[in-house]
């Protein structure tokens, strides 16, 4: 079993607002210096036997089908480091 | 996997166990011993523990209670299909209709995570009105909070308001009225009363009881996971720790408002093809609750494999398992030949179900886990005959001084100017401002049936398109006034609460309530209690509307100072036909605008003192509740006659807020000519009970008037309604002029500016 | 004339649009969304709501039940298909519709009374309107902001599939006050608001809704 991370942001041009207000409340509390925040999405996938080049690649579409809507998202995919086997 | 089981109970007496720490007294340890004649099994004890809390049996309220069970159990339109004691009360409205409808507080969770902690309430009493064989269809919430402007409020309030309408508009529920109250002594302990009504027709009555021997019993939804069973860690730490189970859960649960839609759509299913023959939601204490009510209203026991109770994580223990919280549960009692049909629609649905006991002929509750023996137990023993308390209870000394500080000795506005300045800082204070920052965010017309909703005076549904039966529910609560005269106070809300139905047009049938109180070991607190239910009692006898059920909080204190007395009381209404419902605000030019009702001078617990002389002392307004019902009536045939356009019940805030509202609502003016006898600022401020405005269309003048003289009501023409458009303007002749954009905007920039 | 409104788990609105067919006389057909068969209606109404809980994005699982499959072909083919709230965002992710939408810019969930402009009355759902024509009716969503590249926006603009438009103050950050599209031959509609909670007298702000349904039957008529 080895574990999947996708990752899907908000494409940089695409207002955040929950970003924003994340970034909104910094000052308040006390944290100085951050220019930005954005807010995303992260999905663990437990995946069953050996995560091949093919298998990752399948990853990928669904990423891409399903788990982000590339008009407003961006993603990414990588294995967790110490899942791999 | 080793159990504490009945058998190791027995062979093993004088094993101690931590009652003190799951909040049981040593009488009630003792009593539990005397009624097992051995010591409890852990599993037991938890059980026992969570259902004798005062959250499940009630044990200090219950003396008071009976006073509701001891009303007559009919409504002015037919009788109760259901009362006290059920998930919820059911009221025959007429037609082969009948309306279930509660309100119940969920206010410790909402101030630990305000968002989960009310959207996990309004979860709740759907459930509590889906359990009684009625489609939900509509809720309303009852939110009080501290100061506006206290950091905690700004905390609290934002994540109730998100979680309230994050909950009910996934679940396609209108929130169609409720209450946003402010006052300091609810910082640090919010009151969020949630309430739903549900509509059936009669022969879908389901009740929560598990009978015929056989019988499956079956538990659908949500799986089992460890939420809200902080307080049983106790437990499984003292007895699993030597096998390294999870000790830490948290004590909050987790609602998911899209499963619970699904369970309702299921639920409704499984009712339809006659496949339910007992029924129980799971809310707090989960399957001890459910499965000890379920057997003991029941006529012979139950059994229950608790290895078949699907999970959500696989490290429950089962005390852990007996006392989850999980939310989106339901358990159903279903004859053996219609279980593969209801694992079929559950099935449709992609609602997780699963046969987990049967109904025996034993009379005993016995839970087993992989074949070890944990529960034994007689059900009625855990579920409803836990101990009853006659808690002690003294009118507080300090309530004489609290009564003989009287806001009538304040100092008052007198000139035009002064009385202006006084509307103006009253209609932008919290108390009074427009709430629409916290009702935009709920949906108001998903279903299609919404016929009034907030900011009127009461909710108006449409129950079908047929017969054009409607009906209307209202919410009032009033501390203030309570805090000074409980007795007074809690008839003070339930004679506006009724007002505001009669207002709308619709008949007052039954009465909800949910009671909002400190701790029950305080006297004066308990004082306080027993006045507020005996008032509310005996109000409802004289209205001759029935109690049909409700929920008591106590332990809403800070440390040792207890919140106000808040009894919230909710009336239901019917409306024959629902098209001649009555809207709040003015909408015609000309109208002339009359006064029912007697104003007297009556300043103590207003908005007035508040506002302006942080003030609570005095008496309340007088209560009369025989005039109260006379001038319902005469709404209610006037409505339905076509001769009032417009009205809008005097409540906080007396007429100065009502006409303020009446006019903002649309935009229009009016001219007032303050009734020469009185004081203007006691006219405009004066907050007397048994009142109301109305708008008058030209042509029904005569026959309102006529209408008014014959039933010997209190009515003066008090001006007429103006034109709207910019120059609109609130005109007290001879007092002041107040633009209503200036009111509009003073009235609605009040909750924005504070919460952002 | 028959039409069919789809129910998702999840769906809220199905019934609203089911009495909103019948008030403009049309059958109104349930569809499920398990069932791969359109039952032969002459148009498809998809209904607001949090359509499978809208929890990975609003719409997004919606678009693979088998139903949509059903609905995606009929749509380019010509069938007149009308997204309402939830039932918009479907469309964007089915790529019926260009753009999509994102979270309200107050982030609150919001319900009001919305003023609209109908820009474009010569779709299936808008005939009944005149261009220009200011309407109420109630919109209520947490996530109604539309957003589009500026390629597809200037093509909307240009070609006029901007369908409404809000007026008197943007409620959401949608893009040029972006309330409703339409697909370029104007059978494929997805509007914010929600027309089907204004066809009463009693239960809504206005009739002003009840356009959108007489529309698409009148053209079934006429055609």
């Amino acid at each position: 079993m080895a574990r999947v991370v996708v990752d899907v942001m908000l494409k940089p041009e695409i207002l955040d607002p929950q970003g924003k207000a994340v970034h909104d409340a910094l000052p308040r509390l006390g944290f100085d210096g951050i220019a930005s925040v954005r807010q995303g999405k992260r999905f663990e996938l437990d995946v069953e036997g050996e995560v091949s080049q093919q298998r990752l690649e399948q990853l990928c579409e669904l990423a891409r089908t399903l788990l982000s809507n590339p008009v407003i998202e961006d993603f990414t995919v990588h294995v967790a480091p110490d899942t791999a086997r | 996997m080793t159990a504490d089981t009945v058998a190791r109970a027995a062979a093993t007496p004088d094993q101690p166990q931590p009652w003190a720490e799951l909040g049981l007294s040593h009488d009630e340890y003792e009593r539990i011993r005397t009624l097992l004649g051995r010591r409890p099994t852990s599993c037991e004890l938890a059980m026992y523990s969570v259902m004798w809390s005062e959250h499940c049996s009630y044990k200090s309220s219950r003396v008071h209670l009976r006073r509701f069970a001891d009303l007559p159990a009919e409504t002015p339109v037919g009788k109760l299909l259901a009362g006290i004691g059920e998930n919820a009360g059911v009221v025959d409205i007429g037609q082969g209709y009948a309306i279930t409808f509660k309100i119940e507080s969920h206010n410790h969770p909402s101030y630990v995570e305000p968002y989960q902690g009310a959207a996990t309430g309004v979860g709740g009493i759907v459930r509590d009105i889906l359990a009684m064989g009625a489609r939900p269809v509509a809720i309303m919430d009852s939110l009080r909070f501290g100061p506006l402007d206290a950091p905690d409020t700004a905390r609290v309030l934002p994540g109730v308001v998100a979680g309230v309408g994050g909950y009910g508009n996934c679940l396609g529920l209108p929130n169609i009225g409720g209450e946003v109250v402010f006052d300091v002594s609810y910082a640090g302990n919010p009151l969020v009363n949630a309430l739903c009504i549900g509509v059936m027709r009669h022969e879908q009555l389901h009740l929560a009881k598990a009978s015929g021997e056989g019988n499956r019993v079956i538990l659908y939804g949500a799986r089992t996971g460890g939420d809200g069973i902080g307080g049983v860690s106790v437990l499984a730490s003292e007895t699993f720790h030597d096998e390294g189970g999870p000790t830490k859960r948290p004590s909050v649960q987790v609602g998911d408002p899209f499963l619970e839609k699904l369970l309702i759509e299921c639920t409704l299913e499984l009712f339809a093809e006659g496949l339910v023959t007992g029924i129980q939601d799971l809310g707090g204490a989960g399957l001890s609750c459910a499965t000890s009510e379920l057997a003991g209203a029941g006529d012979g026991g139950m059994r229950i494999d608790l290895d078949a109770v699907p999970l959500r994580d696989s490290s429950l223990v089962p005390e852990e398992i007996l006392m989850s919280e999980s939310q989106e549960r339901m358990m159903a009692v279903v004859e053996p030949v219609g279980v593969e049909r209801f694992l079929q629609i559950c099935g449709k649905w992609a609602v997780d179900a699963a046969v987990i006991g049967e109904v025996t002929g034993t009379g005993r509750l016995v839970v087993s886990w992989y074949g070890q023996r944990v529960v034994d137990v007689l059900p009625r023993t855990v579920a409803s005959e836990g101990p009853i308390y006659e808690r002690p209870y003294a009118r507080p000394a300090a309530q004489d001084a609290l009564g003989a500080d009287r806001a009538e000795d304040l100092p008052r506005p007198t000139s035009g100017p002064e009385l202006r300045a006084s509307l103006l800082r009253l209609v932008g204070s919290p108390q009074l401002a427009d709430r629409s920052w916290v009702t935009d965010q709920y949906d108001r017309y998903v279903r299609g049936n919404t016929v009034l909703a907030q900011p009127e005076n009461a909710g108006v549904l449409r129950v079908d398109e047929d017969t054009g039966l409607g009906i209307a529910v209202a919410t009032d609560g009033n501390a203030g006034f309570t805090a000074l005269d409980p007795y007074a106070g809690t008839q003070l809300a339930l004679a506006e609460a009724y007002r505001n139905v009669a207002v709308v047009g619709a008949r007052p049938v039954a009465v909800t309530n949910c009671l909002n109180f400190g701790s029950p070991q305080d006297p004066g607190v308990m004082w306080q209690f027993e006045r507020a239910t005996a008032g509310l009692a005996d109000g409802c006898r004289a209205l001759g509307i029935p109690v049909t059920g409700g929920n008591v909080s106590f332990y809403n204190q800070t440390a040792q100072t207890p919140i106000l007395p808040t009894p919230v009381v909710g009336v239901l209404g019917v409306l024959d036909d629902v098209t001649a419902r009555v809207p709040s605000g003015f909408a015609v030019a000309g109208q002339l605008i009359h006064l029912l009702g007697n104003t007297h001078e009556e300043l103590s617990g207003s908005v007035w003192a508040a506002v302006i002389h942080d003030h609570l002392g005095g008496s309340p307004p007088r209560v009369d509740l025989s005039g109260e019902q006379a001038l319902a009536e005469l709404l209610r045939h006037a409505g339905r006659d076509g001769l009032i356009a417009a009205a809008h019940d005097l409540s906080d805030g007396g007429l100065a807020q009502a006409l303020v509202e009446s006019c903002v609502r649309y935009g229009l003016g009016a001219q007032i000519r303050l009734p020469e006898e009185l004081d203007p600022f006691i006219a405009l401020f004066s907050e007397s009970a048994g009142r109301v405005i109305v708008a008058v269309p030209p042509g029904a003048e005569v026959r309102f008037t006529d209408l008014c003289t014959a039933r010997g009501l209190a009515h003066q023409v008090i001006g007429a309604v103006d034109v709207a458009g910019p120059d609109a303007a609130l005109d007290i002749l001879g007092q002041f002029t107040v633009p209503v954009q200036e009111l509009r905007r003073v009235w609605t920039a009040t909750l924005p500016a504070a919460l952002m | 004339m028959r039409i069919g409104v789809v129910t998702f788990p999840g769906s809220l609105d199905d019934v609203d649009a089911l009495r909103a067919v019948r008030l403009a006389a049309g059958e109104a057909v349930s569809l499920w969304h398990g069932d791969a068969d359109l039952h032969a209606v002459d148009a498809v109404v998809l209904p607001g709501g949090f359509s499978y809980g809208d929890y990975l994005r609003c719409g997004a699982i919606a678009r693979f039940a088998p139903v949509m499959g059903e609905v995606v072909v009929a749509a380019e083919q010509g069938l007149p298909v009308l997204g309402i709230c939830n039932g918009f965002q479907i469309l964007c992710e089915s790529h019926l519709l260009p753009g999509a939408l994102i979270r309200n810019d107050h982030r609150k969930f919001s319900c009001r009374d919305q003023r609209l402009r109908v820009e474009r009355s010569t779709t299936a759902w808008t005939a009944a309107y005149e261009p220009g024509q200011q309407i109420v009716i109630p919109l209520k969503n947490g996530e109604g902001g539309y957003v589009a590249d500026g390629t597809t926006l200037a093509m909307l603009e240009a070609e006029g599939r901007v369908v409404l438009r809000y007026v008197g103050g943007n409620p959401n950050g949608s893009v040029a006050a972006i309330a409703g599209i339409s697909n370029a031959r104007g059978n494929v509609v997805g509007v914010m608001p929600h027309p089907e909670h204004a066809v009463e007298e009693l239960c809504g702000p206005s009739t002003d809704g009840l356009g959108f349904f007489t529309s698409v039957l009148a053209r079934a008529l006429a055609g």
